[in-house]
């Protein structure tokens, strides 16, 4: 083994170990415009401020995506056989409708409502203060979408926060930016060390599944 | 066309903990072992490494681990006069699926009901007066005591390799264990694992207001260990991706990392993944059981001839199978009788949040079972006359799940997105933490299960159907120990505090416990029991139904511990007895 | 399993008149000392049935079938010509054997032994399976060049026993050096595939798994172990730390765990009467930013099971600490087992069988090549670094 191949090892570790994932352009659900307006949503749920950079930024949209289009985006393992009858709560969701539907129509029902509202334009292109107002009357049942606005936002706020905290493979946590603001160390596997270490700091950086 | 097999001398329908506990014991009595499992092969280095097990949205949102409602569900409502509808996506359990069954997943918490639980109704009556108890609880004793089932919980301890400290050893109680434990013959095969932060604070505060914290038992190891079968289990690492997860470093038990290496080796016993059982077949009331039907993934049926059937499927479908396969008379709430169905119960859970504004908690690091508990407020521990209820719950800090997707609390008044949210959730996920109380749910005229009219499985089987609702006593008795927990977490001198209280309806969307029990119960007068003392069907004396179906009621403490003692009382009876002189064994 | 397998013996010899069921029985038992099943018996197939697929350097050898079929097995074989093919590599027309069976060391067999096991084998049933030969490179393929390998390499063992030592000590040297044909894997070979006699039980590699040196080096041998250990790993799998896996899993499930205790002790007296090689300049060290990347790459990836020191866990995960296969001169099995994985042996007396997950999907070359840089040099270990260019992809 030579000098030269040693410090190629080095390089590349260091290389595989910082460098940020390389983003997948092929949208696999979403349309372009749909991708647009969920990370618009996303970067006003989580927002990008001095502790780091928004949902949106993070991979949201990819997140939502890939998932909308596997088994999640399906329903592919639930129960999914009628009648779908109206229940009560404690009975759980009712609905034969899969999130790739439920955002579909959602996403469609707030630009329409959005270029009702705001001379054409679509969520993308409010501003942030608009933005949050129109979150903020879709969480709070004043705008009505054809799925129930409410239901969309919860949907929506949901599947972005699983993004962000998730593993970053799955696209909607790139660079760790949601383990990092909070300190989650990520898929480390051992803390005998630290265990019985009271109310001392982890300094140990997070790490993603390889 | 169903293809009909080979004979073997017992076949298993179900590969959890019960499942496997079973054949370890009848394959190592020299029979031929059979298990069908109706989920896929799982082993630790293949299918939760370290390098793929810590996936929080894999295993612990998505259920990686756990039966897909579209294989498998039931059908639920709170009252009979409601219409009972489908669980479409999972929330306040999580049935396990294959090899291990839930014995992959589980937290590990470990532990034995105490002798009074095993008595419950002659305890109460006697203590309280037979009019203490509201008319509609079917509450009962269980026809087997802590005494019978002590060598058997010692026998899974061991089996297991258990991290704790006793607190009761044959009558003289131990500092630092659980005072109030039933006497047990030695001590757990480990120490204790290694306290984390918040159950330490816990701990000191439970002391300062006069209680007995003692270590979570737990099947999460504190140092390596080999069971008596010779298998070999590794040290917790604290990896915090415990419940919902199978173990990547061998430290948890589950049937993997105890009893199945064994298994393996024995020719005499094999393990059929992806096979779903339909039916038991039997001769009638009275008659023996002859085997199973089941399909495989193809579809294909086949019907296995068998001398012992072995029904140790999940509650639920333990309840299902009996009633497809019209053994037991089906329970009808309307006269209260028959017993198949009847006295399902669950666990009455509450919990409350508390938050520091500068101390770090780090909720990472954790473990399925390690924390620390009082018992202070359990069963018969106190006075229930003044209260008007009865049961009580253990009270804990468990470090556990505190991952961030399911983990990431604010304070209250934080808004629920946005900057401000953001804000708080940075600031607060290392410094919060979460104590429970788990509480009894007791058996009640109201809380069965039965065969949905409508909603049917992909076999075109009707779904099993459970009615339930807390019971009043339940509720009072969970405001009551909820009351006691937020006193110990104010003593903890928190920054914010958001009690959590357990209110009807039930709901089957919030996630609350997988102890779902009963509805095939155990006791010792067939008109209110399924299975007698020895989990043998009263009906076919060669058909033996484990798991906490059996359970006639719920004490609050996790069921795993029971299970398994129960099962390998039941094996030992079959090997001992049952083969030597096959009847009843009463 | 272990159970099973003797009832089959004894059962046959029920049907056998006294002495010759005694032949039977002893020759039962030489094939266990001589792990003829792990080439001969097929993966999941009928004993001693071969068709077994042997991977050597030169290609690929096909083990055939020793049962009593006339056609494709052992039916027509005499006992002479079975007992020279045994202790002689000859074929039936004379020709050789590839060495891949190890008749240098079987030439410890006597005339004897060689004849019950024929009497053994022939209680088999017969299967009809065809050996379907070799499949080697050239010039390894033509078997007439044996002659020459023959007379190089197949020199008579010296002979036994020896009056200097104990019976013990001499049935060890017995089973080792003979029967157990450990040379076969634990010494070194020439590219012609001999043992280098000046480097005899100084270690080999075999199909990509190093196999360690069993002479008394302290580091890289069994200096470290007692004759205890040494007879426990035999049985079990298990001892000193260490787990037997790859081609010694084998050995140790298809023989080493059904000897008798006293052959593993003679075994383990013998080996330990090794002495250790002259010592050798210690390795290089190695660059300390590949020892650091490792560190961290070891931290994460493998101190979960191995623990933060190497320490493992007895039974369960090896010790990497001191251990033999991790400073072996070459990493080969270091590096496969990180690239892909390895399970453990399971005996009855050790059932764990824990397995190690591949890392070739989580870890590249260049990590791969920095933890087992790291792992042999850590701890007290002491081995040349490993270059990402020496990890197969």
């Amino acid at each position: 083994m030579t000098r030269r191949d040693l410090l190629a090892s080095v390089a590349a570790i260091a290389l595989t170990g910082c460098a940020v994932q390389t983003p997948e352009s092929g949208l696999r659900f979403l349309t372009p415009e749909e991708t647009a307006s969920l990370t618009a949503i996303a970067d006003r749920l989580i927002p990008a401020d001095a502790l780091g950079p928004g949902a949106g930024t993070a991979g949201a949209a990819r997140f939502i995506d890939r998932q909308l289009a596997g088994a999640y985006g399906t329903s592919r393992d639930l129960y999914m056989r009628p009648p779908f009858l109206p229940g009560v709560p404690s009975q759980g969701v009712q609905s034969p409708l899969t999130p790739a539907a439920r955002y579909r129509a959602g996403l469609a029902g707030l630009d329409a409502h959005c270029r009702a509202a705001f001379a054409g334009s679509g969520f993308a292109d409010l501003d942030g203060a608009r933005q949050d107002r129109v979150l903020a009357d879709l969480e709070a049942g004043r705008i009505m979408l054809a799925d129930g606005g409410r239901a969309f936002f919860e949907l929506v706020l949901r599947d972005t926060i699983d993004g962000f905290f998730a593993d970053p493979h799955y696209g909607g946590n790139q660079g760790m930016v949601g383990w990092r603001l909070i300190g989650f160390p990520g898929a480390r596997y051992d803390y005998r060390e630290v265990v019985a270490r009271h109310g001392e700091p982890y300094r140990e950086p997070p790490v993603a599944l390889a | 066309m169903t293809i009909r097999l080979k004979p073997v001398d017992a076949v298993i329908i179900g590969f959890g903990w019960s499942g496997a506990l079973l054949a370890e014991a009848l394959s190592g009595a020299g029979l031929s072992v059979l298990a069908l499992e109706r989920g896929q092969f799982r082993d630790t280095a293949e299918d939760f490494p370290p390098s793929r097990a810590p996936d929080e949205l894999r295993y612990a949102v998505r259920h990686d681990l756990v039966v897909k409602p579209a294989e498998n569900t039931i059908t639920f409502r709170n009252r009979a006069d409601q219409t009972a509808l489908p669980v479409r996506a999972w929330g306040s359990f999580l049935p396990a699926s294959g090899a291990g069954g839930g014995g992959v997943h589980w937290n590990g918490q470990t532990w034995r009901f105490r002798p009074s639980d095993f008595l419950l109704k002659s305890t109460i009556i006697e203590r309280y007066g037979k009019n203490f108890l509201a008319p509609d609880l079917t509450i009962q004793d269980w026809g087997v005591t802590y005494a019978e089932l002590e060598p058997y919980y010692d026998r899974f301890e061991y089996l297991c390799g258990i991290s704790g400290k006793a607190g009761n050893l044959g009558g003289k109680i131990q500092p630092g264990g659980n005072p109030f434990e039933g006497a047990r013959a030695r001590d757990y095969p480990t120490p204790p694992l290694t306290m984390p932060y918040a159950p330490t604070l816990f701990a000191a505060a439970a002391r300062a207001c006069g209680y007995h914290p003692f270590p979570q038992p737990a099947a999460n190891l504190s140092r390596a260990y080999t069971n008596p079968l010779g298998v070999t289990l590794g040290a917790c690492s604290y990896c915090g991706f415990c419940e919902r997860f199978g173990c990547g470093n061998y430290a948890k038990a589950s049937p993997q990392t105890t009893v199945m290496p064994v298994l393996r080796r024995r020719p005499n016993f094999s393990l059929r993944t992806g096979c779903t059982v339909l039916t038991i077949a039997h001769d009638g009331k009275g008659g023996k059981a002859r085997g199973v039907t089941y399909a495989d993934e193809s579809g294909q049926v086949f019907f296995q001839p068998a001398e012992i059937v072995v029904l140790s499927a999940y509650t639920f479908e333990n309840i299902r199978l009996l009633l497809l396969s019209g053994i037991g008379t089906p329970y009808d709430p309307a006269s209260g009788k028959g017993v198949v169905g009847r006295n399902y119960s669950y666990q009455t859970t509450s919990s409350v949040q508390l938050g520091f504004a500068d101390t770090l908690l780090n909720p990472f690091i954790g473990a399925g079972a390690l924390g620390m508990v009082v018992d202070d407020w359990n069963g018969e521990h106190y006075d229930h006359g003044p209260l008007g209820f009865i049961g009580g719950a253990y009270l804990a800090a468990l470090a556990t799940n505190g991952r961030p997707i399911l983990n990431h609390p604010v304070p209250p008044g934080t808004p629920r997105w946005g900057a401000a949210w953001k804000r708080a959730v940075a600031k607060s996920y290392l410094r919060t933490t979460r104590l429970l109380a788990s509480g009894s749910s007791l058996s009640h005229r109201g809380a069965y299960c039965d065969l949905d009219p409508g909603y049917r499985d992909r076999f075109g089987r009707p779904l099993l159907r459970l009615t339930f609702d807390f019971h009043p006593n339940d509720l009072k008795m969970s405001e009551f120990v909820t009351a006691r927990l937020a006193e110990i977490a104010r003593m903890m001198r928190p920054d914010w505090l958001v009690v959590a209280k357990r209110q009807a309806p039930y709901s089957i969307v919030p996630y609350q416990s997988t102890h779902n029990v009963g509805g095939a119960v155990i006791g010792g007068d067939p008109a209110t029991s399924v299975v007698n003392p020895y989990l043998q069907s009263w009906e076919h004396d060669n058909l033996f139904i484990v798991g906490a179906s059996a359970f006639p009621q719920n004490p609050s403490y996790n069921p795993t511990g029971t299970v398994a003692a129960l099962a390998l009382r039941a094996a030992e009876a079959i090997t001992r007895r049952y083969l030597r002189a096959p009847g009843p064994l009463t | 399993m272990q159970t099973a397998w003797w009832a089959v013996v004894f059962l046959l010899c029920a049907a056998l008149p006294a002495s010759a069921e005694d032949r039977v029985r002893e020759g039962a038992y030489l094939t266990v000392l001589g792990d003829c099943a792990a080439c001969h018996t097929p993966p999941g197939g009928a004993p001693f049935s071969g068709g077994r697929r042997i991977p050597t350097p030169f290609g690929t050898v096909i083990a055939p079938n020793l049962t009593p079929d006339r056609e494709t097995g052992l039916g027509a074989w005499s006992e002479d010509e079975f007992a020279r093919a045994l202790r002689f590599g000859r074929r039936r027309d004379g020709g050789f054997l590839y060495p891949a069976h190890p008749y240098p060391y079987f030439a410890r067999f006597t005339r004897a032994e060689a004849g019950a096991i024929h009497a053994y084998l022939a209680t088999l049933a017969p299967v009809h399976q065809a050996a379907r030969g070799a499949d080697l490179s050239f010039p390894f393929d033509l078997r007439f060049l044996l002659r020459f390998w023959d007379a190089l390499y197949a020199t008579p063992a010296p002979p036994l026993p020896d009056p200097g030592h104990d019976a013990l000590w001499n049935r060890g040297a017995f089973i080792v050096t003979g029967p157990g044909h450990c040379g076969a894997c634990h010494t070194a070979k020439t590219w012609l595939g001999g043992d280098v006699a000046a480097r005899a039980w100084q270690g080999g590699v075999v199909a990509g798994w190093v196999a360690p040196a069993l002479d008394g080096d302290p580091r890289t041998g069994l200096g470290a172990w007692s004759a205890a250990e040494i007879a426990a790993f035999l049985a079990t799998g298990a001892a000193h730390g260490q787990l037997a896996s790859g081609p010694m899993a084998e050995m140790v499930t298809l023989s080493g765990a059904r000897m008798t205790a006293a052959d593993r002790e003679a075994i383990a007296r013998y080996l330990k009467s090794l002495p250790p090689p002259p010592p050798s300049p210690p390795p290089p060290q190695p660059p300390p930013a590949v020892m650091a990347a490792g560190a961290g790459l070891y931290r994460l990836r493998c101190a979960p099971c191995h623990g933060r020191d190497g320490e493992g866990t007895p039974g369960l995960f090896p010790r990497l600490a001191g251990s033999a296969v991790v400073i072996a001169a070459r990493p080969d099995t270091v590096l496969r087992v990180i690239r892909d994985g390895a399970r453990a042996a399971a005996t009855d007396a050790a059932p764990t069988g824990a397995a190690m997950p591949g890392f070739a999907a989580t870890l590249d070359r260049a990590a791969i090549a920095a933890i087992a840089t790291y792992i042999r040099n850590s701890w007290g270990n002491a081995a040349p670094a490993v270059a990402a260019s020496a990890v197969t992809p």
